[in-house]
């Protein structure tokens, strides 16, 4: 059962504000998401845990060096930045 | 002192080594020489994290981690996953780290340390693989900047994570420890220690009686053991004042040498980790006994046969193989100079004394110039006093030994030179010269050493010594 405390915590973890409203909105809605997961519980216990689906091991590529973007490039896409730097929250 | 054994330390740390001699990233193909380029110059779709972009492992690392694994006596994993580690920073610009979780490339090792005590084991926990987030620039001190700058080149390099047990019993041996792994990851050709944010170290620490307290952001050797030192001081002080420890998180702030509290922090399950969809597993097994087989000489060993080869003494040897050019260096005189203790001791004691009061470190000094010292040594062409005035000029002035013997006229001087400034000497000392007659010992040495003075230390002291016992004996 999510509750609105750990919708909270939640929106914290993604650094994101949320009000009133929308913390009742989202408990709800992961509520229902958890429900849904429910079905999950009609699996034998015993059943190994698929880690990938694929049935693929091992795939690697050699250790050579390729052309990376151009810096204006880099930058092109960033909502906000500040001469050769991308500009973000502070941390901590 | 600041500790005591009965202060009830118990110190553990997650070491994370750049494999900075790869050619490329972890997951994607950009270069991991950004030491000196302009920010965000060494990134593509991959280490930007931009939406579509897949990320594709790098053998070599695996290569790499395998090797160290084996160098720290670790059992290989069968199977190993890579997991997503969520978390919402901007120094990971996919909203995650690539790391390990359950199912790491290794665990269960050990490395010998000098410790407390004499030498001790400390346990490896784990080691796995993990890519290195964005390097995050603040304008001012952290606490007070109000937004970060982020340079993504450090985006994605190969990160390795060493864990031990908490094992570890004073900061000193924090150090050792640290020393001692630098110096395999060293002779395993993975890891360039002269870069800067090469290893970085998280610490967890406890006094008897007290919650554990991580410090995180320690980036450097000395820094480990200041910031360790600092939080015994901190916790002790907070003891004696009845406040009880309890567990937190803090940062150490190199510059000012403290650590400070975070006011928050993800808890484990916070970090939500499940396995990288993106990745598929890895199982290494029929690789072992190849990397195995293509491991170097590791320190331990090499001190060993030096030991037994060179039949030097074992504190020689430690001293010689704790840095691999160290050794290597060692080895290239030892073959030319036919005296493998006096190259020992010329290395270990003179020439790496006179490289740390400068905070040089071996490549400043070629061999061949030792080569040349050691043999004017041998054939007596010079003393040992010009033997310590060659090396500091060529580390503070440069040149080679024979123009510095030259222009500094370093010669050993003539036994008739020696004898006339002996004569001189007898003659303006006479009270000395009656205190050795009365049996005063100490005497003889005062008057040798008016002689070197004389003779601006070229002369043999065994030559000096001898004449000087002669005359004194026959006038």
């Amino acid at each position: 059962m999510i509750t609105k405390r750990d919708v909270e915590h939640i929106g914290w973890l993604a650094r994101i504000k949320l009000t009133e409203e929308e913390k009742s909105k989202f408990a709800k809605r992961f509520n229902s998401i958890l429900d849904y997961f429910e079905i999950l519980d009609e699996v034998d216990p015993d059943v190994p845990p698929a880690y990938n689906i694929s049935g693929l091991m091992n795939v690697f590529r050699a250790d050579v060096v390729r052309d990376s973007m151009s810096q204006d490039d880099a930058l092109g896409n960033a909502p906000k930045k500040e001469g050769e730097f991308f500009k973000g929250p502070r941390v901590v | 002192m600041k500790y005591k054994e009965s202060d009830g330390i118990v110190i553990g740390l997650e070491v994370h080594v750049q494999l900075n001699k790869l050619n490329s990233k972890l997951f994607c193909g950009c270069s991991p020489r950004y030491h000196d380029a302009e920010p965000n110059t060494h990134t593509c779709p991959v280490c930007l994290g931009l939406p579509g972009a897949l990320p594709v492992l790098n053998e070599d690392a695996i290569v790499n981690i395998i090797k160290v694994a084996l160098a720290l006596n670790c059992k290989i994993e069968k199977q190993t996953l890579f997991y997503r580690k969520n978390y919402y920073y901007p120094d990971l610009p996919k909203g995650f780290q690539i790391s390990q979780y359950d199912y790491p490339i290794a665990i269960g090792g050990k490395i010998k340390v000098n410790g407390m005590g004499g030498e001790r084991h400390i346990r490896i926990k784990r080691v796995h693989m993990e890519e290195d987030p964005a390097r995050l620039v603040h304008k001012g001190p952290i606490e007070s900047s109000r937004y970060s700058l982020i340079d993504y080149n450090r985006s994605g390099m190969a990160l390795i994570e060493v864990v031990t047990e908490p094992d570890l019993r004073s900061p000193k041996e924090a150090r050792e420890f640290l020393n001692a792994l630098r110096n395999i990851l060293e002779y395993l050709d993975v890891f360039d220690d002269s870069l800067d944010g090469a290893l970085r170290v998280d610490a967890n620490i406890s006094l008897a009686g007290g919650a554990r307290i991580e410090v995180k952001n320690i980036s450097s050797y000395k820094g480990v053991e200041k910031a360790l030192l600092f939080e015994i001081v901190r916790q002790k002080n907070l003891a004696r004042r009845g406040i009880k420890i309890t567990q937190e998180t803090r940062h150490y702030d190199e510059k000012r040498g403290v650590t400070t509290s975070l006011r928050t922090k993800e808890e484990e399950h916070d970090y939500r980790y499940f396995p990288e969809p993106d990745l598929v597993p890895l199982g290494v097994c029929n690789r072992i006994d190849e990397i195995r087989g293509s491991l170097p000489e590791l320190p331990d060993i090499r001190r060993q046969r030096f030991v037994q080869q060179y039949e030097i003494s074992d504190y020689h040897a430690k001293v010689i193989t704790s840095e691999l050019r160290l050794a290597d260096f060692f080895e290239t005189v030892a073959s030319e100079v036919d005296n493998p203790l006096l190259s020992a001791t010329w290395i270990a004691d003179v020439l790496k004394g006179e490289l740390n009061y400068r905070g040089l470190d071996i490549t400043a000094f070629p061999p061949k110039h030792m080569i040349q010292i050691l043999q004017m040594l041998r054939s007596k062409k010079i003393t040992e006093k010009s033997a310590v005035q060659i090396i500091r000029t060529i580390l503070d002035e440069g040149g080679a030994p024979p123009e510095i013997v030259k222009r500094k006229g370093l010669l050993k001087i003539e036994e008739n030179i020696i004898a006339s400034a002996v004569a001189e000497v007898i003659k303006e000392n006479p009270a000395a010269v009656q205190d050795f007659r009365n049996g005063k010992n100490e005497a003889l040495h005062f008057l040798m050493g008016q002689v070197m003075k004389k003779t601006h230390g070229r002369a043999d002291p065994n030559i000096v010594n001898k004449l000087l016992r002669e005359k004194l004996q026959c006038t």
